[in-house]
């Protein structure tokens, strides 16, 4: 039922990717997390043994460079959550289906579930925490609250990320466009109503400033 | 001391915020991801939990060993949950709980530990109820009036079969916790409905006396039903952590077990026969129903749903145990499924007859409660308006001659949303500033918001004079944030706290004003003579007034059992769905979506609008695509996941149009709850849109595709 933007142009680097790697060893549970077969398949892309245990990864996160010691099978939303207590993402389905863990990576919006932290390294990361400094509120953001596009809040965090994301690429949207382009973030509660509105009240006040949104 | 303050709620036309609609309160904080939900806390030393659960439907523990888990490094405790000899019900039941100091060796730990189990044979599917066999229990034939004779004389009879299968509560946030044993004391963040219970709900559990446990929440990520008790996990999170001498142990369930284990929606199946005449009236009811909450039972669909003074009626129940996980509360519990049997034979029933369903509906309302059968009928013409449903109703199969038909169809819901019992505190300090303590939670439903909003009216002060605590064992009691509840019982516990509180300050500040202290008022941030408006002393001024302690602090209480005016039940509802089908790919497209919802007095329009929305679209999805599927064979859940457990998304939900009864005579009976009436009706007025769409009655929710073309094609034959 829906899609998400932008992934083909996103894919990491060596070209292993989480959910490439769950696909190419079936969704039998218990491959994931056994280090050898990652290990082997890392291997192979990059031509560098990484892992099984934990090493230095470096991430740019929010412009700032952050340093942490991690296994290779940790995926970007597991680090930030997990490690640096970057928790605006999301946990909820964690196979790249939902979009509460979205992040934008070099300006495109992706499901940092389905991207190995190590994959991540020398990119832009940029999170919800990043956009808006101290008690700021950021267009996004603001416009969330001002249509009541929110109930538990859960997946509000991905929502706005992705609102952004496809605003940066569609910045003149359509109710249409808005329906169709936002198809990749799921709630429970059922504030799409408001999302809707949100992101084309984003998209006029930015066309009335003139500028890009964010 | 002055007499007991006059709670009621302000005149409409004096009130200065409630029946206003600010922003709700935590808006900023959750749409900058800056609100913390238990599932994000990681206090120092935090050790992470990870679980597993039986992999077969039924099963018996013969051995475990959990040697090598407890010798991995960085393993900090084991907790076995099903020692050997336990019998497991379903997948997922609870087998054996990891800490350790990451995730990842966690992950690798639990799958060391090696079990044995002797399987044994499972039933997990209830569908069809001859092949249930023994596993069936029948609760005992009612009849009313007669029946048989009812349905003898009648001028027409629709049979008709009809399914709403288990979905799941599918929370966003799984069910979890975070857990610290130290000592004689536990403290608990839960993600959780029902804050005030959750030491209740631990201490027999862990044997700990309940107070020595402590709960605090922010935030909960969803719970539609299935967040009201703490349970296993919180005490196997618990001795994980006093295994591992007293650091916090976090266990939250993955996406697979929440699918799983943590709450579904019991299905309902029945064979349904109706009696009636040729102008509409309908004469009887004959129903055989059944269904499953899982291995347990659950309670059943109460039919014929709202109408249920039909003079003839034969009533056959069935609850049928399936090796599957359990049931929760599902948002309006038994209230969907019955509504989706009665709403969806009612209209087959006019189908038959060749009449409008509406007017079915109407005159079916002659059996519903005395006192709803106006607001029905009201509601009725009101929604019909909104969905243009004169225009563009059509008999049932006459959508023209293209592939795509386009169809109405109508349901209509009751609920009752009471308060419940709560308890608020309001302290008034002497410089003035104001808080109010309440031991409830805000699921997204506003409470923050309302509450505030409640206490400031109250007391004459803007909101942001109000300092609000909520979600904390400590706080003065509030029940369950369920049943619809919540907005009832914190509303008028709030009301009553701050009057009660604002007479004290009255007292304290009569002598000043040379006045009684029941000839004062407070408005707009001022204490004020009633009849003598220009004496007056500011909020701030009167306050320093106050002597003793520096302080005012009054509970104000509401018993579900005397709300005084403040808060009542009883919420009717009527909804019509708009559908375009595809009858040549069976998919179906929900072009509109009117509700039309009775709600009593509204403390913040913006925010009850957005409930009603939010149960419409949950209904959507829950019509269009959710379904536990279950496999025969293996007994495991086929879709414990969120790729192929559906939910619908910002495209499949059509346009919704929402309308609040809001009327003076509403207004005067008082708070009503809306989280769950609204959330009753959509899949019955979905499932009769489609078959007035396409001339056949597709019997099994979810309106998948392949169901569309199965009854189409059997409808052909």
């Amino acid at each position: 039922m829906s899609f998400k933007k932008g992934e083909g142009s996103t894919a990491p680097r060596n070209r292993f990717s989480r959910r490439g790697f769950l696909g190419g060893v079936g969704l039998g549970g218990g491959a994931l997390g056994a280090g050898l077969l990652e290990t082997e398949a890392a291997a192979q892309s990059t031509g560098k043994l990484a892992g099984p245990g934990p090493g230095p990864v470096t991430l740019n996160i929010n412009g700032k460079p952050v340093n942490l010691t991690i296994e290779p099978r940790v995926t970007l939303l597991d680090a930030m959550r997990n490690y640096l207590g970057i928790t605006g993402a999301k946990r909820v389905c964690d196979r790249g289906t939902c979009g509460a863990c979205t992040v934008l990576i070099d300006g495109k919006s992706v499901y940092s579930c389905t991207v190995l932290a190590i994959d991540a390294q020398g990119r832009d990361i940029q999170t919800i925490e990043g956009l808006a400094p101290g008690n700021g509120m950021h267009p996004v953001s603001a416009a969330f609250v001002n249509n009541d596009a929110q109930q538990c809040g859960y997946c509000t965090a991905g929502f706005v990320m992705a609102v952004k994301g496809f605003l940066g690429e569609h910045p003149n949207p359509t109710m249409e466009d808005v329906k169709h382009g936002l198809g990749g973030n799921l709630c429970r509660c059922g504030t799409y109503m408001g999302v809707r509105q949100a992101a084309l009240e984003v998209a006029a006040a930015t066309r009335m400033k003139g500028g890009k949104n964010g | 001391m002055a007499d007991t303050p006059d709670y009621s709620w302000p005149p409409m036309e004096k009130r200065k915020l409630i029946g206003t609609s600010p922003k709700r309160l935590d808006g900023p904080q959750k749409a900058s991801g800056r609100a913390k939900y238990t599932s994000d806390l990681k206090p120092q030393g935090m050790l992470f939990a990870a679980y597993m659960g039986s992999p077969y439907a039924h099963a018996r523990v013969t051995a475990i060993d959990a040697g090598a888990a407890e010798k991995t490094p960085g393993v900090k405790g084991v907790h076995i949950m099903a020692p050997a000899g336990t019998e497991l019900q379903w997948q997922g039941m609870e087998v054996v709980a990891v800490a350790a100091v990451t995730e990842e060796v966690a992950n690798d730990a639990i799958r060391k530990v090696k079990v044995e189990y002797e399987v044994l044979p499972h039933l997990v599917k209830e569908d069809d109820l001859e092949k249930a066999g023994a596993r069936a229990k029948a609760s005992g034939e009612q009849v009313v009036g007669d029946p048989d004779k009812a349905f003898q004389d009648a001028e027409a009879v629709h049979e008709g079969q009809y399914g709403i299968p288990v979905i799941t509560h599918c929370c966003l946030e799984p069910h979890g916790q975070v857990v610290q044993w130290q000592g004689d004391h536990v403290s608990i963040w839960p993600s959780s409905q029902y804050i005030s219970g959750a030491a209740g709900q631990l201490a027999p559990n862990l044997k700990v006396p309940i107070a020595n446990i402590s709960a605090h929440m922010d935030y909960v990520g969803g719970g539609f039903g299935s967040k009201f008790n703490v349970g296993k996990w919180a005490e196997a999170c618990a001795y994980l952590s006093q295994k591992a001498g007293g650091a916090p142990v976090k266990l939250f369930l993955d996406r697979a077990m929440e699918q799983m284990i943590a709450g579904n929606r019991p299905s309902a199946y029945g064979k349904i026969k109706i009696a009636g005449k040729k102008d509409g009236t309908v004469t009887a009811w004959q129903s055989l129903t059944w269904g499953t909450g899982g291995f347990a039972t659950s309670g059943s669909p109460p039919l014929p749903y709202v109408v249920d003074r039909i003079p003839n009626k034969r009533l056959n129940y069935s609850w049928v145990s399936v090796n599957a996980g359990p049931a929760q509360a599902w948002r309006a519990p038994n209230n969907q499924q019955a509504c989706y049997l009665t709403c969806s034979a009612l209209e087959d029933f006019a189908a038959k007859i060749g009449m409008d369903p509406m007017d079915v509906f109407d005159k079916a309302f002659s059996y519903a409660p005395d006192a709803r059968q106006e607001t029905y009928r009201y509601q009725l013409r009101k929604a019909a308006e909104l969905a243009d449903w004169k225009k563009l109703w059509h008999p049932r199969g006459q959508s023209g001659a293209g592939p795509v038909k386009r169809g109405l169809g109508v349901a209509y819901s009751a609920w009752g949303g009471a308060g419940h019992n709560s308890q608020c505190r309001t302290t008034i300090h002497v410089d003035g500033s104001v808080e109010v303590d309440l031991g409830t939670q805000d699921l997204g439903t506003g409470t923050r918001t309302i509450i505030t909003q409640v206490a400031a009216e109250s007391l004459g002060l803007p909101m942001n004079a109000i300092k609000l605590n909520i979600g904390d064992s400590a706080l003065p009691n509030s029940g369950a944030s369920g049943g619809s509840s919540t907005v009832g019982g914190v509303s008028s516990s709030t009301r009553k706290a701050a009057l009660n509180a604002l007479a004290k300050l009255y007292e304290a500040v009569a002598p000043s004003l040379g006045a009684q202290s029941d000839g004062l008022e407070a408005v707009g941030g001022s204490i004020r003579v009633k009849d003598n408006p220009a004496k007056s002393l500011t909020w701030t001024a009167a306050c320093k007034k106050i002597g003793g302690a520096g302080k005012i602090s009054e509970i104000g209480e509401n018993n579900q059992r005397t709300p005084g005016g403040l808060n009542t039940q009883g919420a009717a509802g009527v909804q019509m769905a708009d559908v375009s089908v595809d009858t040549e790919t069976g998919l179906v497209r929900v072009n509109r979506y009117v509700a039309v919802q009775d709600c009593g007095l509204v403390i913040n329009p913006a925010l009850a609008q957005s409930q009603v929305y939010g149960a419409v679209i949950m209904g959507l999805s829950t019509a269009l695509v959710e379904e536990r599927v279950m496999d025969a064979q293996t007994g495991r859940m086929l879709n414990a996941d969120m790729e192929f457990y559906k939910l619908a998304g910002i495209n499949d939900i059509g346009d919704i149009v929402v309308h609040l009864d809001i009327r003076p005579e509403n207004d005067k009976r008082g708070v009503i709850g809306l989280g769950e009436p609204p959330a009753i009706a959509i899949c019955a007025a979905v499932g009769n849109a489609v078959a007035n769409a396409i001339g056949v009655r597709v019997p099994n929710l979810p309106v998948t595709a392949d169901r569309v073309l199965a009854a189409l094609e059997r409808g052909n034959a």
